[in-house]
């Protein structure tokens, strides 16, 4: 196994570990949502100060990089893409597509938290 | 030659009696979950505000909380799954281990509930 399929072997459970964490954060806004206005305000204090902006930007950068490795490893699973050049490529096209995403991600999200705030 | 039974081969099934099962259902929720993650996260940009009145209202919306409901349910099993692989991989005490895997189960079938209880609580309304 060459460096980079290891390191990105690694990345993908990692954030994907982060992610089940952020299912979490996920639930406890479904549930403050259900219980009524009043709780939800309490929890939206709680969900949006530095430190939890700093978590959805975590996030935000481990779903972008969890969602295009996935599509990798659904693409190797169909046999293709296996030979080590072709997936240095494709660990390069994970890293630049995830970036993307994240830099889309971020500005609308950065432009949404600007026009209610 | 292979002692397997050609029945046993045509079951796909090994020693425990899985198979490929595991693996099967894994990228089953991963293809599920690349259009419901990305529906969340461009349903939830979109959103003109996240207060109360307005997440409410757009769960109230019967596709919303439709696929709401398919993906918490959805990531919650692909998670089940991934989490097991990463404790099986990095746990050696097989005790430790039964105990941990058992907890996430729980977990992230209490996860799993909650989160549909309370998608459907916001969807029906009057219920609280």
């Amino acid at each position: 196994m060459s460096r980079y399929t290891l390191a990105t072997s690694i990345l993908n459970r990692l954030t994907g570990v982060a992610l089940s964490a952020g299912l979490l954060l996920l639930v406890y806004w479904l549930m403050a949502l259900a219980a009524g206005a009043d709780s939800y305000a309490r929890a939206r204090t709680l969900l949006s100060g530095g430190l939890a902006k700093l978590v959805y930007a975590g996030l935000i950068v481990c779903f972008c990089y969890h969602l295009a490795a996935g599509i990798r490893h659904l693409v190797w699973d169909t046999g293709r893409g296996l030979e080590r050049a072709q997936a240095r490529r494709s660990a390069w096209l994970v890293a630049v597509a995830s970036v993307l995403m994240m830099l889309a991600i971020g500005y609308f999200a950065w432009r949404a938290g600007a026009r209610t705030s | 030659m292979s002692l397997r039974t050609p029945l046993g081969r045509v079951l796909g099934l090994g020693a425990a009696k899985e198979g490929v099962h595991h693996w099967w259902v894994q990228r089953l929720t991963s293809v599920a979950l690349v259009p419901l993650s990305i529906w969340f996260v461009v349903s939830l940009l979109a959103l003109p505000s996240l207060d109360h009145a307005t997440v409410s209202a757009w769960l109230r919306q019967s596709w919303s909380a439709l696929l709401l409901i398919l993906l918490v349910l959805t990531a919650s099993w692909h998670s089940q799954l991934g989490v097991r692989v990463v404790v099986e991989d990095y746990v050696h005490d097989a005790g430790l281990r039964t105990v941990i895997l058992a907890l996430l189960t729980f977990a992230h079938t209490l996860l799993a509930a909650a989160a549909v209880l309370a998608v459907l609580r916001v969807a029906l309304g009057g219920l609280s």
